[in-house]
């Protein structure tokens, strides 16, 4: 009988790099467990009978299991178990939401405490990373179907990765450069590494799964005719569509939506500028608006792109911040100041159409809205103006219609999502399926990678009888 | 990866780049556009079809060496490969029966106006073709627009070859033969779209001209291209790039087009052409 553990509440901070300097450099701020931290921090783990963190994790992830394979230092036994459930471990433990999902689950969050999951979960991959071998796993013996998918992001990768290894044939389409969806042009190198994706991306294409960038479906080809060459098609094509909040002067230079600023510096490098081509302004003064993850992401990007002040507008409160908890306490040691409960009204420019200023109001919140949280409600008279010389707009996303638009049929929404069978991702498309941004609006990696689980499983279920 | 089967400079400045590309010839038609990649680190860079061949699968574009990334493109040779070629991007040019219809192209524009020129003339339209340049070497593809065109007129500011003038000559010329125009097209550079618009404006029929804002993934995604149409904000690389420039907001379209000017005033070349 095992001995009953005394509770340890250490949880296992994880290294940093300081915020006075990390706020002008580009690499990764958060530097990853030792293998000592990693057994320390595995070592508190509970083991649960009934584990409830597994019950916070969208793909079931193993997590007593995995966490128990660190503790006893058997790291590669630890990385299976997780890639059963989750094909990119070493994403997922860097940006999921685990406050809001299997770490306020764990038994010891009642005690301020919660297993580490995230953190451990990075560890094992990035062990992994490090050997010399890659372990592939086996591959069934082909079935002869082709399988198209429809953009490389997390949920195209979940697919992509699923299919092959139940021995389709998988081809997947990017419109891009380069894969990766919102891990490569979106999310900034500081938080997650571009040799991060690539190396997932190299591990599919080793599994045998065919890439095609710069092949953008709706344009260089119609659904319907991809539909000739493929026995199913998938597509996780994302919520690509930014959002601006039709005020005015949203057009003046010096504005931008938060996709383009993060493509600039991400995809195309600009923060190497002039070193690559593609130019970035460094301004001085900057407001953010929006407070999610992509907010948080602008706002620390234009640090490290030299601003000297940048600034998060928000309309709501702290607490109604939708931005990962980590993200936003990096953010505020970073130097990023907060404007809680105001709202931008009007940009204002200069003679040659360069943003000036920016006068916003303040706002109140009132009764809770469809969403649950509280409503903000202007308070009248209390517009004050803010100089600024740049302004980001990270207010969301819908999804993008090039898809939709070029093929009559397919279902959509009245907001421009794809309409799919919950339980199998199934489209009102004969052969069609489709998961993640595209179906939900925008979310998280790992609801998109859930849903390209689900249907690659319902895909595998129609090839294997059809 | 994608072949250069030729690349020449056909006038000073300007090149012909052809490329194979057959996904895309596949599915082009006038007045779409292709993005180009030269590389890690190069632009992304919007370059409209000049014209194509389905059987052997390639792409014709003309383009100005302007900056970074053109001059990278105008060191091309045949057999050289290049990884992206994206496209084709952007709505197509309208084609329909209008009666007759004035074409005008200036710079890379009197390439890519030719398939739009030979679809209008398919159509059974009157076509009237201007070819705008600087100078009579700065003309090319005269034959070419011939054989689609029921009149050529040749426009040279110096007066070199064909009429003296720019724009407004054009609209005399049209005067003068008794021409009545149902629709006007223009590509090329953004001062061409703009005195077009202005010139032609008063005739009341659609001046379609293509707007060339700075662009990034020309798929929707980046806003970098929008634009003020009909007081509504547009992206020029999936609601355009052809626009009816009545409804333009030319000043603001001019403004947002400088943005980077400063970034890209070390890297230009003066094509000595005079609008951007
Ligand atoms: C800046 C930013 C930060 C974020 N931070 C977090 C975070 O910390 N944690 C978290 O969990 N989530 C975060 N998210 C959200 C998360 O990244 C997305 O929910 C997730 O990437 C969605 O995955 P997807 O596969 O559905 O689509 P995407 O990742 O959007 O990928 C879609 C891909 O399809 C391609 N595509 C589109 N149309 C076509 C076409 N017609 N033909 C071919 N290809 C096409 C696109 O180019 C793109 O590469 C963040 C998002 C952003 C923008
Ligand atoms: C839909 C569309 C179709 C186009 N088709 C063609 C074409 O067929 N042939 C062709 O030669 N060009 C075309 N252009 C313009 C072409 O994209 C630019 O000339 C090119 O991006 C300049 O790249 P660069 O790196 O060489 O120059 P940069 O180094 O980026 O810029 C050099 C100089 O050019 C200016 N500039 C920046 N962007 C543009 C622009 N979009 N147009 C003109 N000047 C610009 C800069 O301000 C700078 O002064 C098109 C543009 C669009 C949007
Ligand atoms: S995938 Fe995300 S939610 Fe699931 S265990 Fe890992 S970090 Fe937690
Ligand atoms: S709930 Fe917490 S302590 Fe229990 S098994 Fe899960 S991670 Fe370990
Ligand atoms: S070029 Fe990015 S939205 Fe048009």
């Amino acid at each position: 009988m095992a001995e009953k553990k005394t509770l340890n509440l250490n949880r296992v901070e994880m290294p940093k790099q300081p915020h006075f300097i990390r706020r002008r450099n580009f690499n990764e701020v958060a530097l990853g467990y030792t293998p000592e931290m990693a057994v320390a921090e595995a070592k508190r783990c509970l083991q649960c009978k009934k584990p409830l963190c597994i019950d916070g994790c969208p793909v079931e992830i193993d997590i007593p299991g995995f966490i128990k394979c660190i503790a006893d230092e058997d790291f590669a036994g630890s990385i299976k178990l997780l890639k059963e459930k989750n094909c990119l471990p070493a994403v997922c433990g860097r940006v999921c939401p685990q406050e809001e999902q299997c770490e306020i689950k764990c038994i010891l969050s009642k005690k301020g405490a919660p297993i580490a999951v995230g953190r451990l979960e990075r560890y094992a991959a990035e062990w992994e990373a490090l050997q010399a071998q890659i372990v592939l796993p086996e591959i069934n013996k082909n079935t002869g179907k082709k399988v198209a998918v429809i953009g490389s992001g997390p949920a195209g990768i979940t697919v992509a990765g699923d299919l092959i290894l139940v021995g389709h044939d998988v081809t997947m389409f990017e419109a891009l450069h380069e894969p990766g969806g919102v891990l490569t042009y979106g999310i900034p190198e500081f938080r997650l590494p571009g040799r991060v994706v690539s190396r997932e991306i190299d591990y599919l294409q080793k599994l045998g799964v065919k890439l095609v960038c710069n092949y953008v479906v709706g344009k260089t080809k119609s659904l319907k005719k991809m539909l000739e060459e493929y026995d199913a098609i998938f597509l996780g094509t994302g919520a690509g569509l930014p959002w601006f909040m039709e005020i005015p002067g949203e057009n003046l230079n010096g504005v931008y939506s938060a996709n383009e600023y993060l493509t600039r510096v991400n995809l195309m490098r600009a923060f190497q500028y002039p070193k690559t081509y593609t130019p970035v302004k460094r301004h001085k003064k900057v407001a953010v608006v929006g407070g999610g993850n992509v907010a948080m992401d602008c706002a620390r990007t234009a640090l490290r792109l030299g601003a000297e002040e940048v600034y998060i507008v928000y309309r709501r409160s702290r607490t109604e911040l939708p931005a990962r908890l980590e993200e936003f306490e990096n953010a505020e040691e970073e130097g990023v100041i907060f404007h809680f409960l105001t709202l931008p009204e009007k940009l204002f420019g200069d003679e040659n159409g360069w943003l000036k200023e920016i006068e916003c109001s303040r706002m109140e919140l009132g009764e809770p809205d469809q969403s649950g949280r509280r409503k903000p409600i202007r308070i009248d008279g209390s517009e004050f103006i803010m100089p600024m010389d740049a302004c980001i707009v990270a207010i969301g996303n819908s999804p993008n219609p090039i898809i939709p638009n070029s093929t009559p049929g397919l279902e959509v929404s009245k907001k421009g999502t794809i309409v799919v069978d919950e339980n199998t991702g199934k489209t009102s498309m004969d052969r069609v399926w489709a998961g993640g941004d595209i179906v939900t609006g925008a979310a998280t990696v790992i609801l998109a990678m859930g849903a390209g689980r689900k249907a690659a499983r319902s895909m595998h279920e129609y090839l294997t009888n059809s | 990866m994608f072949e250069i089967v030729e690349r020449k400079m056909i006038v000073p400045n300007l090149h012909l780049l052809v490329v194979h590309a057959p996904d895309i010839v596949e599915e082009i038609q006038p007045g779409q556009f292709v993005i180009i990649h030269a590389g890690e680190g190069s632009e992304r860079i919007p370059l409209s079809a000049a014209d194509w061949n389905r059987e052997e699968g390639t792409l014709t574009i003309v383009f100005m060496e302007v900056g970074t990334s053109t001059g990278k493109l105008a060191l091309l040779k045949a057999g050289d490969k290049i990884p992206t070629v994206v496209g084709p991007l952007g709505k197509p040019t309208e084609i329909d029966h209008f009666g007759t219809v004035v074409c005008i192209g200036g710079c890379f524009g009197m390439g890519s106006i030719y398939p739009v020129v030979r679809a209008l003339k398919q159509k059974g339209n009157y076509v009237v073709t201007i070819m705008e340049g600087r100078s009579k070497n700065l003309l090319y593809w005269e034959n070419k627009l011939s054989e689609f065109s029921d009149k050529v007129i040749k426009l040279t500011r110096d007066g070199s070859y064909g009429y003296k003038g720019h724009i407004k000559k054009g609209e005399d010329i049209i005067r003068e033969t008794g021409i009545k125009p149902d629709r006007v097209i223009a590509n090329g550079c953004m001062t061409l779209s703009y005195k077009t618009t202005k010139e032609y404006s008063h005739f009341n029929i659609p001046v379609i001209v293509t707007l060339n804002t700075i662009m990034i993934d020309g798929t929707g995604m980046c806003g970098v291209c929008r634009c003020t149409v009909d007081g509504k904000m547009k992206f020029a690389c999936v609601d355009g790039p052809d626009f009816d420039g009545r409804y333009v907001d030319w000043e603001e379209l001019a403004k947002r087009r400088k943005q980077y000017l400063n970034e890209e005033a070390f890297l230009v070349h003066h094509s000595g052409c005079g609008g951007i």
